[in-house]
């Protein structure tokens, strides 16, 4: 046991040791330590290399607000955590903690000459150091900022993790398990009001986890706390949360909490999440956060063994730890002073306290009489010596510090504080208003926009009596607000000691400014000499300040910083603080891992894959899948040996030659049914559809009310009241959204209904010269005949049994029809068909040929051909406008002077010079391959493939006045050199149309 | 998140249920071929784009379907009320009133 854990002392369990390694050294702890504790507890203060300058850095507090104890934790490979604060990661036996930013290793690091050339990088110093010569920036300048700078490194496999997600409402949420937080959850469960509480802790209990004077309602203040947790537990109405960090407050008192279920233990349950989001909707909110320590400002205060006093409390009391052998302790608040006391009392020997102060209370002086501590008032702290670890101190008296030389105390920690600051990070989340409260010298919570209070530290409040005493006032508060009728009794407190204290700027120093290194921000390594440069330099809100001098950027968000920061601003600009502002607190309050916030959303439950029902089939087949919106549709069915290319040649062969079949139950489908339907979609729609007579089909262009395409589709109409519409795989909701806001919003006289039946169908696609052959022996109640049912026809019949609704449509340029049946028997159809085409050469086919085959025809596919900014004129589709109709959608706009301007870009085809060449889609075209950089470019390519029906490649491409440049050649620039391609037409296949009835 | 009132459900559910859909009251003339370019254009692209109380449409897209109308304020993201498709625009003052009363309360 090491001499720096005093025995049976604190919360840890002395009986039960643990082993741990950090940075490879086997140590042991106590379980109930935290990696820092433990480190302390075997004298180990070096914990880390700084961000920007590589200076060593030790464990400055005892909290989740740690700057500079940022550790990489590994349970192997998929399961490394960089940047854990050592503060809040429990020890158990096997823990493996690494150090970050340093190399080659954490005592001799070769990045530390960048402090030695700390005078080179100043606030801002990327803004203008590096600016010449132009071109090192990104070969030399960047690679080398890069890799110098930066905390943990991001782990390179998958998280192999589970995370969980649960929402929860309560009618009183309280927020911290301090002494404030446990009253207001007393208060307010006894009420019988449901109450949540949460702590970010291990151990639900705050400050009084390291309270061991005080007495509460007679009892020591531990055996109060066991009695409190003990009554909340046992109550049905309460839910208590540790290790749960209230991460954000959002809307209506909905509040996001990050529990960490696994993190402490040695052996995790197999299938145990390793966090779980809560999302708890609260009807009140109490906010019982606390306040947290300020460091001092001063020349190396950074050093390790420099850190809060408060912190060593913490860990004298709560861990039995000494955080040295000889302490000097230095503030401007009398908490400090305590600490001293308790560590006095504690076999430390405590040098000093020099106090900025001139003058304190008079029961803080006979303390320190009685236990022998030097006390120097007035006093500041002018530099730190040691190389990894603090060896001593110099103090001078204030008034004489430049010109005195100070006086060395040979110490092993320098415990300071300049005051609290209360934790409203949360509260700052609701947009609440922070005002300044001139006597405490902090921001104290203002105007409330959210059903919630504030209590304890929190607001300002000192002391152990204060906190419980508001906690229950403001559970009592929280739980009438909810609805229930609280007593209103808090409970008695004696031996608190009171505390005061006053607000710093930087303490006064001897040394050249250029020459004084005394940090603001420890986590990005911001001095107080690069805040006033920022404000000389013409920042003058204190949100500029933090981004140019990047103060409180880091991952702390600047906790410990951001008072400093501002004051130090202030101070240089001659302004009072509040009136260089605040910067804005941000979810999530303290870093939460992706993990956390994806919860069930990785893997294969990211998002949702529709499948139809022919899928299995597909799948049993050796389908290549791709995704198309949710639906997972196969691409192509190689046959052992075949490639995708010779895949979709052979797919592509077979359909133009003999028969293909697809899947093509994705296609979006919606009923139009109503009295008004034909009215209805002659309004939605480009085309005419008051005619359409019963049993016919027609193509619809579908417009945003801008003119642009959105969507296109076969339109069937069925009976005079009923239309089957199709849309393409993407775009069915997003129809139907466009469809039922017209209808509600704009035609609500129009009786229509509108059905979404996409996964209601399974739609059978049959291509080729073949498929009328085939599918004529299965039809009842329908002749097929090019008579009696024409190429864009409709009609409901039975096919291999099934009611269908069978079209005849081609996407192919084939004869080609679709068989709608019921989705519970479109597998069976399926097969029914593969089996009955066996004799008729059919051959399965995906989405890939699909695509090839319809680009040979010229057909476009909205969202590929199309992209928001294309008219039906653009797309050659000026056709399927209804000239006659005096109103559409998107029909005024088609007169808007830039939709009829010349030169707009026109879908045309392309065919490469090298009919090999199968251009890349997205790829840029220009008119001359030889003009001076940057080129003009003219358009690009929207569709592009291999055609085994023409033996050469071809293309779609959008090209500015592209109907006007048939015959041109055109060229597109490329990695590997430039093609140059012709424009044509865009069919390319059949041009007469004459296979659709072949 | 939010929590928003379905006027047609009559029910306030969670946010997660509903669609944003644009600014409320505008509505597509009925002959847009009488509307100058000028006019056409305000139409389509012009929006109040309101710092504090806005008039708004929202669609109870996983419940009831139905296209609705709100009051809300754009800075804080409050909610005044919400009311059915085609009733007129509340009072404002009226609004405030009645929300500085509830705050009060
Ligand atoms: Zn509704």
């Amino acid at each position: 046991m090491s001499a720096l854990r005093i025995p049976g002392k604190g919360r840890v369990d002395h009986a039960q040791p643990v082993r741990f390694t950090f940075d490879g050294k086997s140590y042991q702890g106590l379980a109930g330590d935290t990696l820092a504790s433990a480190l302390l507890a075997n004298g180990v203060h070096l914990v880390g290399r700084s961000f920007k300058y590589h200076r060593p850095r030790g464990v400055v507090s005892a909290g989740s607000e740690e700057p500079n104890a940022l550790v990489g934790v590994s349970r192997g490979s998929g399961r490394e955590e960089p940047n854990t604060r050592a503060t809040m990661q429990e020890v158990y036996d096997g823990l493996a903690a690494v150090s970050q930013n340093r190399w080659p290793c954490l005592h001799f690091d070769a990045g530390a000459g960048a402090d030695v050339l700390h005078r080179l990088l100043p606030a801002g110093f990327y803004y203008k150091t590096f600016l010449w010569p132009k071109r090192f920036w990104d070969r030399v300048y960047e690679p080398l900022i890069r890799r110098a700078a930066g905390l943990g490194v991001a782990p390179s496999e998958p998280d192999a993790d589970s995370y969980a997600s649960r929402y929860a409402h309560c009618d009183v949420l309280v927020v911290g398990g301090g002494p404030a937080g446990i009253a207001a959850a007393l208060a307010a469960a006894r009420s019988g009001a449901r109450v949540i509480l949460a702590d970010e802790q291990a151990e639900i209990g705050g400050s009084l986890l390291a309270e061991t004077g005080a007495r509460i309602d007679g009892q020591p203040a531990w055996d109060w706390l066991a009695a409190a947790r003990a009554e909340l537990e046992g109550m049905a109405n309460v839910r208590l949360l540790p290790r749960t960090t209230a991460i954000g407050y959002y809307h209506q008192n909905m509040v996001g909490l990050a529990e960490r279920v696994t993190d402490h233990l040695a052996a995790p349950p197999q299938h145990a999440p390793r966090e779980r989001m809560w999302r708890v909707r609260a009807g009140q909110v109490v906010l019982a956060q606390g306040a947290i320590e300020r460091p001092l400002v001063f020349h190396g205060n950074d050093r390790p063994g420099v850190m809060l006093a408060g912190a060593a409390r913490t860990y004298l009391h709560r861990y039995g730890v000494k955080v040295g052998e000889r302490a000097v302790v230095v503030t401007s608040h009398d908490s400090a002073w305590q600490t001293a006391f308790d560590l006095a009392d504690a076999g430390v020997s405590v040098a000093a306290i020099a106090d900025v102060r001139a003058e304190v209370d008079s029961a803080l002086l006979a303390g320190a009489q009685q236990r022998g501590i030097e006390i120097l008032l007035g006093h500041t702290v002018t530099g730190t010596s040691g190389r990894l670890r603090i060896n001593a101190v110099t103090l001078a008296a204030a008034e004489l510090v430049a010109t005195a030389a100070g006086r060395v105390l040979r110490c092993d920690v320098l415990l300071m504080s300049g005051g609290w600051t209360p934790s409203l990070h949360l509260f700052s989340h609701t947009q609440g208003r922070l005002a300044w409260d001139e006597a405490s010298q902090s921001f104290l919570p203002g105007e409330r926009t959210e059903d919630c209070h504030i209590a304890g530290a929190g607001r300002g409040l000192w002391g152990l009596g204060a906190a419980l005493a508001d906690g229950a006032a403001m559970g009592a508060a929280a739980a009438r607000a909810a609805g229930f009728s609280p007593d209103m009794s808090a409970p008695t407190v004696e031996g608190d000691p009171a505390g005061s204290g006053v607000t710093t700027t930087e303490l006064p120093g001897n040394r050249a400014a250029h020459n004084t290194r005394a940090f603001v921000d420890f986590q990005n390594d911001v001095t107080a000499k690069d805040i006033r440069l920022a404000v000389h330099e013409g920042m003058r809100s204190i949100e500029h300040v933090k981004r140019y001098t990047t103060t409180g950027m880091a991952t702390d968000q600047g906790k410990l910083a951001g008072m400093n920061a501002l004051a130090i601003a202030a101070e240089t600009l001659g302004a009072p603080l509040p009136a260089v502002g605040l910067t804005t607190f941000r979810p999530p309050y303290t870093p939460t891992t992706f993990g956390a916030f994806a919860g069930y959303h990785q893997g294969e439950t990211f998002d949702v894959t529709r499948k139809t029902p022919i899928d299995p089939w597909a799948e049993a087949s050796g389908a290549v899948f791709e995704p198309v919106s949710l639906w997972r549709r196969a691409r192509y069915f190689p046959k052992p040996g075949e490639d995708m290319h010779a895949a979709v040649a052979r797919e592509c062969r077979a359909t133009r030659s003999a028969v293909g079949m697809m899947d093509a139950s994705t296609l979006g489908k919606i009923e139009v049914v109503g009295p008004d339907a034909a009215e209805f979609l002659n309004r939605m729609y480009t085309n005419p559809f008051t005619r359409l007579g019963v049993g016919r089909c027609r193509y619809g262009v579908l417009l945003g009310e801008d003119g642009f395409i959105r969507d296109d589709g076969v339109i069937g109409r069925l009976a005079a009241d009923r239309f089957h519409v199709t849309t393409t795989t993407g775009g069915a909701p997003r129809v139907l959204n466009m469809m039922e806001d017209y209808l509600q919003t704009e035609w609500p006289d129009l009786r229509v209904w509108l059905t979404s039946t996409t996964e209601q169908w399974v739609t059978v696609a049959l291509n080729g010269p073949n498929a009328r052959r085939l599918l004529e022996p299965l039809v009842e109640g329908q002749a097929l005949t090019d008579e009696a049912f024409p190429h864009m026809s409709v009609s409901e019949c039975r096919v291999a049994g099934f009611s269908a609704r069978l079209f005849r449509v081609s996407f192919t340029g084939e004869m080609g029809f679709e068989v709608n049946v019921p989705a519970r028997h479109g597998l069976e159809l399926w097969e029914l068909l593969a089996a009955a085409g066996q004799e008729h050469g059919l051959c399965v086919y995906g989405t890939e040929a699909m695509h090839v085959l319809r680009a040979e025809k010229g057909f476009i596919i909205v969202g590929q051909d199309s992209d928001g900014t294309v008219t039906p004129d653009d797309a050659g589709l000026g056709w399927a406008i209804g000239r006659r109709k005096s109103d559409f959608v998107g029909k005024r706009s088609l007169a808007r002077p830039d939709l009829v301007a010349r030169n707009r870009k026109q879908l045309v085809g392309l065919v490469t010079h090298d009919p090999r060449t199968v251009l890349e889609e997205g790829a840029q075209i220009v008119e001359d391959p030889n003009q001076p950089l940057p080129m003009t470019m003219i358009g690009h390519v929207t569709s592009s493939y291999w055609s085994e029906a023409l033996g050469r490649s071809i293309a779609l491409a959008l090209v500015e006045g592209g109907r006007m440049r048939m015959g041109d050649m055109l060229y597109l620039p490329m990695p590997e050199g430039t093609h140059s391609a012709r424009v044509t037409g865009t069919v390319f296949y059949d041009p007469q149309g004459e296979r659709l009835s072949a | 998140m939010l929590l928003i009132h379905c006027p047609y459900c009559a029910a306030t559910l969670p946010e997660l249920e509903f669609a944003y859909a644009g600014e409320a009251h505008i509505a597509r003339p009925a002959d847009p071929s009488t509307f100058s370019d000028e006019q056409w254009r305000d139409f389509l692209f012009i929006r109040t784009n309101a710092r504090g109380l806005h008039f708004e449409r929202w669609r109870h897209v996983h419940g009831c379907g139905r296209f609705f109308n709100a009051v809300r304020d754009t800075v804080s993201d409050k909610f005044l009320t919400t009311y059915k498709a085609g009733e007129p625009k509340p009072e404002l003052e009226a609004l405030l009133k009645a929300a500085g009363k509830d705050a009060a309360e």
